[in-house]
């Protein structure tokens, strides 16, 4: 089996097990990063949040509910289909990995479209930060609320864009063969990028739609 | 157990799991219990943050390198916000800082 191997193993490791690890942990390494980077914004939100709390409650109040817990749950579901695609390569089913990956690429796309639906009813009602902003009843400070929110999911569908970019490449490479049951650290790792996309999502999500419901 | 194969029932499992997570936060949002509200909300979304990192990331079965790299950067961001927050509660005495407002237009206001 060794053999088969030959050349999947970079001279520096000693075998697969071990370069797969340092992959695992070089992949974490860069999601600190992000995570550092969405924290810094987080930290924004929050300060913010605490010396104006009814714009943060006005603000929140006038986003769409139904929308957000329905970009939640498509997020989820392609977070789903990501573990099921990375499983499948595990195995080696190539053509699963395919679908699966598809199916990813899909969801993901729909929570852009609807992300996108949402920010022209932004854009039509005028609650883009500027000075244009004016909304249909003034709130002092609500802009600081919908510059976070604009910066916030902004970064997040960002961040979407790259992970389906991400994918396209991981399609291409299952395509061409690359990956095998000894081999599938590439899809494993964009998995990893995925789900951490996903997970500033479920933060997102309460912060941003619900803080304001009741 | 090194290889990370989980059976794709637990998959399913973890799914449906967040799936109810979603609609129990959703619904007590509606509700209304104070500051409680913030900590509900807060409480489910690290439990849904954790049951993706344990199980769809696979950290649980990850080595304790990749455990003590994922835990070290959750520890840092938690100083960050807690000692952020601390030196902003505690500076009550400065005003706050003034908001961005839209420069005067070239046309006066008639009033």
């Amino acid at each position: 089996m060794s053999s088969d191997l030959h050349g999947l193993v970079a001279h520096q490791f000693d075998d697969m097990e071990q370069q797969r690890e340092a992959a695992t942990i070089g992949m974490w390494a860069f999601l600190i990063t992000e995570v550092m980077l969405f924290g810094g914004m987080f930290m924004c939100y929050t300060v913010y949040r605490t010396l104006y709390p009814e714009a943060f409650q006005a603000g929140s109040h006038h986003l769409n509910i139904i929308l957000g817990t329905l970009n939640t749950a498509l997020l989820i579901g392609s977070s789903l289909t990501m573990a099921l695609a990375v499983h499948a390569a595990q195995n080696g089913h190539r053509k699963q990995v395919e679908r699966l990956i598809v199916a990813t690429i899909l969801l993901g796309s729909l929570f852009l479209a609807v992300k996108a639906f949402e920010y022209t009813g932004k854009w039509q009602e005028n609650l883009i930060p500027g000075p244009n902003f004016a909304p249909a009843e003034p709130i002092p400070h609500l802009q600081i609320f919908y510059a976070l929110y604009f910066v916030l999911t902004g970064t997040h569908a960002f961040h979407m864009v790259i992970g389906i970019g991400v994918m396209v490449v991981m399609l291409v490479m299952n395509r061409g063969g690359k990956f095998s049951k000894d081999y599938y650290a590439p899809v494993e790792m964009a998995g990893l990028y995925w789900h951490f996309v996903d997970i500033v999502w479920i933060f997102l999500f309460p912060l941003l739609y619900l803080l304001g419901r009741h | 157990m090194s290889h990370g194969l989980i059976s794709t029932e637990l998959y399913y499992k973890i799914f449906a799991t967040l799936m109810a997570l979603t609609t129990l936060t959703v619904i007590a949002a509606f509700i209304d219990m104070g500051a409680l509200n913030d900590i509900i909300a807060m409480g489910i979304a690290c439990t849904k943050a954790l049951l993706v990192i344990l199980f769809f990331m696979h950290v649980r079965y990850n080595s304790p390198v990749t455990w003590i790299f994922v835990s070290a950067g959750f520890v840092m961001l938690l100083i960050m916000l807690m000692l952020g927050m601390n030196d902003y509660v505690s500076r009550s005495w400065d005003a706050p800082p003034s908001p961005w407002t839209a420069p005067p237009s070239a046309a006066p206001a008639s009033h």
